[in-house]
């Protein structure tokens, strides 16, 4: 189980609450399918992926990146059972979606690029440090069920 | 992987606005490293490492010259980085992962400090700078 200090909660807390869910999840995958184009290959459905322009604008990768980015609020509001939160999920990933797992840090380091350009000098090294902890044990736990 | 002429491009707009705090924000880009990698201190026993050190500043500074040396030289990369490439080859043997962790840490810093020009555009292609960039001081490794 993951240990988390009063500050590293603090960190979270404080940050999660500042942060519009769905642009910024929208920003996230949107830079994620723009950095890393291979990721493309999970969202053939998703119609016009073309460029960068054609990705910002498009209404499923606006929907999905805020659907993604809910899910990660369930990790700050059950930072002490990550494990058991994206059981289901890590399942889902694995047998339904065949994601390999390094997509789910690619993602965490996209959303804190994304963090850093929100919350400019308020994202400082050690708001990063705690930032880097969370997405590594979120990616960690949705590729726990993995077989 | 090789940078297109609109990468070049979006690589020397940031850099121009980077330059002006290239020794701050290879400061901060260091104290990124080793806040959230604590494993990268292992290269730098010798160092004082607490925030605002001469050495951490020094350093910062070193790296973001040499990233400046390859912005300049961006048609031949390999050509600019070559001395460096060797250094981090035979003597400094710095793992390969590393590389991806600060180039990781320098975005975040540019990100933060330029949010505005820090497109999606201008964030793939210093992506894939960096990535060049590290490519070339690994390749002479084995």
């Amino acid at each position: 189980m993951v240990h988390w200090t009063a500050e590293e909660k603090q960190l979270i807390t404080s940050v999660w609450g500042k942060v519009n869910v769905e642009e910024c999840g929208a920003e996230a995958l949107a830079r994620l399918l723009i950095v890393y184009p291979w990721t493309q290959r999970f969202f053939d459905n998703f119609g016009n992926l073309s460029s960068p322009t054609a990705i910002i604008g498009n209404p499923k990768v606006r929907a999905h990146g805020k659907k993604v980015l809910t899910s990660f609020g369930d990790a700050v509001k059950n930072l002490e059972n990550l494990k058991a939160t994206f059981s289901k999920l890590s399942e889902l990933h694995c047998e339904k979606l065949h994601v390999d797992p390094e997509n789910f840090r690619l993602l965490g380091d996209i959303l804190i690029i994304v963090l850093a350009a929100h919350f400019t000098k308020d994202f400082t090294p050690a708001c990063q440090a705690t930032w880097q902890k969370l997405v590594g044990v979120v990616a960690h736990a949705l590729a726990y069920k993995y077989h | 992987m090789t940078l297109t002429q609109a990468e070049k491009a979006a690589v020397v707009t940031i850099w121009a606005k980077v330059a002006t705090q290239a020794d701050a924000i290879g400061a901060e880009s260091l104290e990124r490293l080793f806040s959230s990698y604590p494993q990268t201190k292992t290269y730098f026993p010798h160092f004082d490492l607490s925030q605002g050190s001469a050495q951490l500043r020094a350093h910062g500074s070193k790296v973001m010259n040499a990233i400046g040396e390859a912005v300049k030289n961006i048609d031949d990369i390999r050509g600019a980085l070559a001395k460096l490439s060797e250094l981090h080859a035979y003597i400094l043997r710095v793992d390969p992962v590393n590389f991806r962790l600060l180039s990781h840490c320098i975005l975040c810093s540019v990100a933060a400090r330029y949010p505005s020009d820090f497109t999606p555009e201008a964030h793939a292609a210093w992506d894939k700078f960096l990535s060049s960039v590290s490519s070339v001081l690994t390749e002479k490794y084995r």
